[in-house]
């Protein structure tokens, strides 16, 4: 690199984003990618400065962990919305800005007097997005949904769950629909700035969080759409319209793995080996099919469709994963199935992520300085890394005192 | 170039599956000039959705996926073989006049190839170049293979869906195989936008597992902070909400075979309004009127939800809940959100293409509207090296002989 600049790709953008829950991630991405990101807040604060966990489990609205992470390196306003001084000073803020973010009930602004149309004249530079659960002209988007209740109508939640049906479906945890909302709303901004350099002006962005995890539910919307045909959930494994077999496996200490498929004739060959240097071979009953895959080139979905042997020594080789995380713990399958040239994944809390070799290695977790607790929190690391614009040390979330 | 708030960009294009694909799709939609580059010694195979189900009809092989139809739709196809001096002459030529080189091969490849950074860079000085791989190119796990449902057990992601004392239920599909694109369209962009306004191009290394396990950062702090670990008893339980939290919020079974509603009263006025519609003692009495209380005791009163939901009616249910304002929805189907809502096609979330072999087909569309500059979906993806004429002659400035003899030596 010739040299660096510190701040971020989007250094000098400003952001205003009226405080929500679907906003939040999404002023956290432009943070992270070096924007200047400012809070809109009630007097009394923020709602989502309620949301649990809190430090030491004391609720108190500079303690909300969920508003610390989400509300990193962010500034603060106060702005009641429904006065007609909170409406003059967002749009004071508006005229020096170059993005809002909202995801106020549609049509919610207009009705306190905050007029869109008049403040993009005002300032024709300015890019507005606005997020809302289904999009502005959806009646649902009028009424109450949560993270839940979206993934739930929108795919996700069908094709999540377990083998056997009598057990509910299950969401995904984390908030991924605002989440998925966020990196739409984000993408999209960055194509109107990049348009914005060619064209000059600014134009509105609508996100509907519905619709984005309807288009991220890989191959059970187009399962549906190409094929006519619904996809069923499976234990830890890809929905499917047919049984597939199990890839996910409890090691010998408790913890699970994610394992890919054997698909050359080296990952026979490399089981076969393995399972000899544990001195393990014997106990193997399917030991003779691990070496009549080592002749095998490659093993192609269509080929385990055409020839019942090949599918059966396709079996052997996930099956002698399986038998190898009975006399291991989860990590050293991991690592040395990864090692041996074999997809496989440790399934980690996301909490243990952070102690992960790997992750430590490349300074993944970003210490932030809390003077409450004398001693740095380890935050979750910038999801991208820009090495030309590298990212500044977060600062904590805006406590009340702190709001402008 | 073409039309579109990306028109004025070309991005030389090595990604594939859905992690690679899915980024450039985007920009592509926007009108970006996609030109998708793919080995003729192996007939694209790297990209094992060409010839993956599902299928249209009973036809096979690499013109038949629908899955890379559906991430590659709008985009240039081209073949190139890079084993060849001339093959590699012929991609130095097509950087020079790339704004982007993406690609999401497994660590070290192109390095290999010999357009790692460094070359790139002497052949386009403000190259932005995007490698997206599952744990990065540097760091101990460098060399380690990923596809989504790696980059989610590693993250995190995985273990944080599931129900209490079960195994992990993990994502049904490859969440992150979908969210490493959109993490690889923004580092696109935003590389693109810092070129814009400094001239500066720059290599970002994109690791699909830190994507992931940033989209869960409350629970890191809450580890740090509390001491308190994702992994012990009771959790994660993840169709309930600690954070922020509520009672009751859960899916519950309905009348019909795999049927569920998903419900979440997210305070006391919820509650109260939920507790009128049900007009059953248990729920109208004092017991569960405070969140403490319906916090406490969430099995119990999961319990009470789901023998009264049973006997309902899916959509109904959620139908008179919403108009209550109490937040729910079906469980739906894919048929039932593609096919039976029909705001999503309002919002012309399935737009149709017709592509080359498989015919007309519907796929993916975007989730967002811009008001000047908006989307369009409206060509299909590639056959392999369907667009050699068009790049090796137009732009590349090539004759038709010359494009000849690159077919019969192998090169393309």
């Amino acid at each position: 690199m010739t040299h660096t600049t510190p701040g971020g790709p989007l250094q000098g953008i400003v952001v205003v984003e009226l405080a929500a829950e679907l906003t939040a991630y999404t002023g956290k991405l432009l943070v992270d990618l070096g924007a200047s990101v400012t809070l809109v807040e009630p007097a009394e604060g923020s709602p989502l400065r309620r949301y649990e966990p809190f430090l030491g489990d004391r609720p108190d609205p500079d303690r909300s962990l969920w508003w610390w992470h989400y509300q990193a390196s962010k500034s603060s306003v106060t702005a009641d919305l429904d006065t007609a001084d909170g409406v003059a000073r967002l749009q004071q803020l508006l005229a020096g800005a170059d993005v809002v973010v909202e995801a106020e009930r549609p049509g919610s602004l207009a009705r306190r007097g905050i007029d869109e149309t008049a403040l993009r004249a005002a300032n024709p530079r300015l890019l507005w997005v606005s997020i809302s659960s289904h999009g502005a002209a959806d009646p649902r988007s009028q009424q109450p949904s949560t993270d839940l209740t979206v993934l739930a109508e929108a795919g996700p939640v069908w094709s999540c769950g377990y083998d056997d049906h009598a057990l509910p479906p299950v969401r995904g945890g984390g908030g991924q629909a605002g989440n998925v909302a966020a990196h739409y709303a984000v993408m999209s901004l960055l194509v109107a700035l990049l348009a914005r350099e060619e064209r000059g002006h600014g134009q509105r962005i609508d996100v509907n969080a519905y619709a984005a995890a309807n288009v991220t539910t890989e191959f059970a919307s187009y399962t549906w759409l190409v094929a006519g045909e619904t996809v069923q959930r499976q234990t830890g494994r890809h929905a499917a319209p047919r049984p597939t077999l199990p890839t996910q496996v409890e090691a010998a200490d408790g913890r699970w793995v994610n394992t890919g498929p054997p698909r050359r004739g080296a990952d026979f060959v490399a089981l076969a080996e393995w399972l000899g240097q544990l001195g393990v071979a014997d106990e193997f009953d399917e030991f003779v099919l691990l070496q009549m895959g080592a002749e095998l080139e490659h093993i192609g979905m269509d080929q385990m469709e055409a020839d019942d042997l090949v599918g059966e020594i396709f079996a052997a080789g996930r099956a002698a994963m399986f038998f190898l995380a009975g006399k291991l713990s989860a990590y050293d399958l991991f690592v040395g199935l990864q090692e041996r040239g074999m997809p496989a994944g440790i399934i980690y809390s996301p909490d243990e992520v952070a102690a992960d070799p790997h992750f430590v290695a490349r300074g993944w977790v970003r210490p932030v300085e809390h003077p409450e607790l004398g001693r740095p929190v380890g935050y979750a690391g910038a999801p991208i890394t820009f090495p030309a614009t590298p990212a500044r040390p977060l600062r904590p979330a805006p406590r009340l005192s702190d709001r402008q | 170039m073409g039309d579109g708030a990306l028109g004025h960009l070309r991005i030389c294009d090595f990604t594939g599956q859905l992690a690679g694909a899915g980024a450039t799709k985007f920009l592509a939609a926007f009108g970006a000039e996609v030109i998708r580059i793919e080995d003729p010694v192996t007939g694209g195979r790297w990209d094992i959705l060409r010839g993956a189900p599902p299928f249209k009809d009973e036809r096979r092989g690499p013109e038949f996926g629908s899955g890379y139809n559906n991430h590659n739709v709008n985009k240039l196809g081209i073949t190139l073989n890079l084993r060849t001096e001339r093959g590699k002459e012929l991609l130095a030529e097509l950087v020079r006049r790339s704004d982007a080189v993406t690609e999401n091969f497994a660590a070290g490849v192109l390095e290999r190839w010999g357009f790692g950074f460094e070359r790139l860079r002497e052949l386009r000085p403000d190259i932005v170049y995007v490698s997206n791989c599952g744990f990065g190119q540097v760091g101990p796990y460098g060399r380690f293979k990923s596809w989504g449902p790696i980059a989610q057990a590693v993250s995190g992601l995985t273990f944080a869906s599931g129900l209490p004392g079960r195994p992990p239920a993990g994502w049904g599909y490859s969440y992150m195989d979908h969210t490493g694109g959109y993490y690889m369209a923004m580092a696109i962009l935003a590389a693109l936008f810092w070129r814009a306004r400094t001239g500066e191009g720059q290599w970002v290394d994109l690791s699909c597992t830190e994507a992931g396990a940033a989209l869960h950062g409350p629970a890191l702090l809450d580890a740090d902070v509390n001491g308190r670990p994702m992994r012990r008893a009771g959790s994660p339980h993840s169709n309930r909400n600690a954070w922020p939290a509520m009672a009751p919020h859960g899916v519950y079974p309905t009348a019909g075979d795999d049927d569920w509603v998903a419900i979440s009263v997210v305070d006391d006025e919820a509650w109260a309004a939920f507790a009128a519609f049900v007009g059953q003692d248990w729920a109208t009495g004092a017991r569960w009127a405070e969140r403490s209380a319906r916090l406490a005791g969430q099995d119990e009163l999961d319990g009470r939800v789901a023998a009264w939901t049973a006997g309902y009616d899916r959509f109904a249910l959620a139908e008179a809940l919403r108009s209550r304002g109490i937040a729910a929805a079906p469980v739906q189907r894919p048929a039932e959100r593609i096919d039976g809502d029909r705001s999503t096609a309002a919002w012309g979330l399935w737009p149709t293409v017709v592509h080359d072999a498989i015919g007309s087909v519907r796929v993916d569309g975007l989730p967002v509207h811009l008001s000047e500059t908006d989307w369009v979906i409206d060509r299909g993806a590639p056959l392999l090296g369907q667009h050699n004429e068009e790049v090796y002659g137009e732009l590349l400035g090539l004759s038709t002989a010359e494009i000849g003899a690159l077919h019969q030596n192998g090169v393309i």
